[in-house]
């Protein structure tokens, strides 16, 4: 097979599989509907680590390849392309893999459902789409990958489309995101205005030519070109990768499956902006003002939203806050020009939230489907499997040293200590507070859900649905398809960092595809210090974002531990810091009022005044009713008299004679 | 000495008094169509006149046309009338007024 091939099966394997599990759910049926999409994403994640071992080996470098022109207008191309280099080789490979561990995982934990063989479809679906993205190699099919995983995204979160939390759900994903999608499409038509093309190739080698020129959009105006490319792109990821103040819809989006939280919420499509602005480094680049409006975002996102993670009951929710916090992160990594950092916590991420999820999930079908912590507790004498491979993905997500999640953020705050960006010392002190929050709320979960007094009570009742603080059953460890995933992501969430910090942050693995200015490479100057991952480790016990860890775990423990009355305190004394993390600072309630009960008024006032109202009260009805009147008048002079219709004739007639006679 | 003024005077004589007869009968159907008649020959008095006062015969064949044409329309607006009262046992023009809007 040629490269061109392989590359081809890699996406279009998991479209065939969506079709044939879709399309023939009845033909195929629940087992046939999961050997072939499981198959097909296998495959694909097999020759995706081909690639990688290829790319590792050195067998191919960077591969620009175009596979079929849609169509040429006005001398742009419409094209279908694949740009294959180390960074899209490593995010294929995440992809694959975490998709594959959430496909064998849905068979455990969907097996009840009756749309086993649509979300089957729809996650193989999800894979396609994702891939395209990260494949491609122009703007046009970098935005069919990012709308088509928004949809896929849509389709699960609404998955079950009887409940209505669901659907208001996927619809606000769904709004939340064209806002986002707008200034995407905004950003790339400004690209093609200004370089006149979509190849990602052509507009970055043009792009430093154009670094100093300015555009202007409304009333004469100057902004620099760069800045507003960059903006409008990055508007584009803040709604993909939920960035503040377009993060609402993620926490929502708990609502479907806990599978796609895992794959699409946590590990792929949420990191889709990141690796977007990551991909498009060479035009950030060349904007100053636009990387630290990044980086401010995503701090304040970081800190912001792992905040109302400490407060949240839903454990799904707690791990999608947390989601948000970390995309944070990878945000603030992107602002400081650290997209390998960025890129690596992607990574290091996606194994171990994906893991959390995925652990969640084997504790909510262990409680048949309790979401809320308050009624777990103790579950660790239940299900050692998930307790284990819980604290493992938490270890790595606080950022305990030696774990994945320790390197890439370390890696990210000291790159956010070194950065000389316009902000990066109010950063620095958001992403380290931020390492406190994050062990807080993360060791919360953990006690509340495995540790401590069981809060449920066992009735051993065949009743569907029974009050909160019961369960039917004692709870049991989740089958063997559920916790192997557990286990095989697990793994690289634990040696991952370890074993790749050098290549990916210092080595140069992604020089082919992060362009980074060297003024901005702080990266650079990180590697001076960098002794190898061991020393790095060791070393981390001196700084200050190791003792924050430190510190939220022994506030954790104390208080969720041994004194749970602490907690109900802190919330009583401080009742206003409270209540606006509970209303998560009011951004629901604020869009609520504002912008979908002003569309909804709008629509109505529309609606009553200006349809109802005007075009069919004035105009419609208007004119017949004016009609009407004017018959009513005319009528009268029908009398139904053949005299009275002569006499007119005969007035007619002289008045025209006479016209004629005195104008002749 | 008979010139062509009288007989014009005459033809819009009768034809004043036919319209007239339109107008200001309200009662009897049949006088209507006795003065559509008159009407006509008043009409017929005009071309005779200026016939003969032009030496041109057109005039005189109009007039057998009109007269033929009197001829069937009286017989057809008998008929109607005779229908006409068979079906509202009227012919009082005051109370055939189905063409009220």
């Amino acid at each position: 097979m040629t490269l061109t091939q392989i590359l081809l099966l890699i996406p279009l394997l998991p479209l065939a599989g969506a079709i044939v599990s879709g399309l023939g759910r009845n033909v195929v049926g629940r087992n046939g509907a999961h050997w072939i999409t499981i198959f097909a994403v296998a495959a694909s994640c097999g020759l995706s680590f081909k690639i990688l071992g290829w790319h590792m080996q050195g067998l191919i470098g960077v591969e620009n390849l175009s596979v079929y022109t849609w169509m040429v207008s006005d001398g742009i191309k419409f094209e279908i392309g694949f740009l294959v280099d180390h960074l899209t080789s490593l995010m294929m490979c995440v992809v694959t893999f975490v998709s594959l561990m959430v496909h064998i995982y849905t068979i455990g934990y969907m097996q009840d459902d009756p749309g086993y063989q649509r979300f089957f479809s729809y996650i193989n679906l999800f894979t396609f789409a994702m891939l395209m993205l990260v494949m491609s190699n122009n703007f046009l099919q970098l935005f069919f990958g990012w709308e088509a995983v928004g949809l896929v995204s849509y389709l699960l979160i609404g998955f079950w489309f009887k409940k209505e939390s669901a659907i208001f759900a996927n619809l606000k994903a769904f709004l939340v995101n064209r806002v986002g999608d707008f200034g995407f499409l905004l950003g790339i038509a400004a690209v093609v205005m200004a370089f006149g093309s979509l190849d990602y190739a052509t507009v970055f080698a043009a792009a430093p030519g154009k670094a100093g020129d300015t555009i202007s959009i409304i009333g004469g105006m100057d902004w620099n070109l760069m800045t507003v490319i960059c903006v409008c792109l990055f508007i584009g990821a803040m709604g993909k990768s939920a960035q503040a103040p377009l993060h609402v819809w993620l926490p929502d989006s708990m609502e479907g499956p806990t599978p796609i939280s895992a794959l699409i919420h946590a590990a792929t499509m949420v990191t889709a902006g990141i690796f977007m602005v990551a991909r498009m480094s060479p035009l950030f680049e060349l904007s100053d003002a636009a990387l630290s409006f990044v980086m401010l975002i995503g701090a304040f996102t970081a800190l912001a939203m792992g905040m109302i993670g400490i407060v949240q009951n839903d454990i799904k929710r707690v791990v999608a806050y947390s989601t948000l916090s970390q995309l944070g992160y990878m945000t603030v990594a992107l602002g400081v020009s650290a997209y390998s950092a960025a890129i690596f916590h992607l990574m290091t991420h996606a194994f171990f939230k994906a893991l959390l999820f995925l652990g969640a999930g084997s504790v909510i079908i262990a409680l048949h489907h309790q979401q809320d912590m308050r009624y777990m507790g103790g579950l660790r004498r239940y299900m050692p499997v998930t307790w284990i491979t819980a604290w493992l993905g938490t270890l790595a997500l606080i950022g305990f040293p030696f774990f994945s999640g320790f390197y890439s953020k370390d890696a990210i705050i000291e790159a956010v200590h070194l950065s000389e960006r316009w902000g990066s010392g109010v950063v620095y002190w958001a992403v380290v507070l931020g390492v406190f929050i994050t062990a807080l709320y993360s060791f919360r979960l953990l006690y509340l859900a495995f540790h401590g007094n069981e809060r449920f009570e066992v009735v051993n009742s065949d009743e569907e649905h029974l009050p909160d603080g019961q369960v039917a059953h004692a709870p049991v460890e989740s089958p063997f398809v559920v916790t192997m995933p557990l286990v095989l992501l697990a793994i690289p969430s634990v040696v991952i960092g370890w074993y790749t910090i050098e290549p990916v942050l210092f080595g140069g693995w992604l020089d082919d595809s992060i362009y980074v200015l060297e003024r901005n490479d702080v990266l650079a100057e990180l590697g001076h210090h960098f002794h190898g991952a061991t020393a790095m480790a060791l070393h981390a016990v001196q700084t200050i974002p190791f003792w924050m860890m430190v510190a939220g775990f022994a506030v954790a423990t104390l208080v969720y531990q041994f004194r749970p009355a602490l907690a109900d305190m802190a919330a009583r004394r401080a009742p206003g810091i409270y209540r606006l993390l509970e209303h998560k600072y009011y951004f629901d309630e604020l869009y609520q009022r504002s912008f979908a009960d002003g569309s909804l008024k709008l629509g109505q006032g529309l609606w009553n005044k200006a349809d109802a109202g005007l075009i069919d009260g004035w105009l419609v009805n208007g004119s017949a009713k004016a009609v009407n009147w004017l018959a009513g008048r005319v009528r009268r002079w029908q009398t139904g008299f053949l005299y009275d219709y002569a006499f007119a004739m005969i007035v007619g007639l002289i008045a025209i004679l006479g016209t004629w006679v005195v104008l002749r | 000495m008979l010139t062509l003024a009288h007989f014009l005077t005459l033809g819009a004589i009768l034809f004043s008094l036919s319209v007239a007869g339109i107008f200001l009968n309200r009662k009897n159907v049949i006088i209507l169509l006795m003065c559509i008649e008159l009407m006509l020959l008043s009409v017929n008095m005009n071309f005779v006149a200026f016939s003969r006062f032009l030496g041109n015969l057109d005039g005189q064949v109009f007039v057998f046309f009109i007269l033929t044409v009197a001829a069937a329309e009286a017989a057809i607006g008998l008929a109607i009338l005779v229908v006409l009262f068979r079906n509202r046992d009227t012919i009082n023009v005051s109370e055939l007024d189905d063409l009220k809007g």
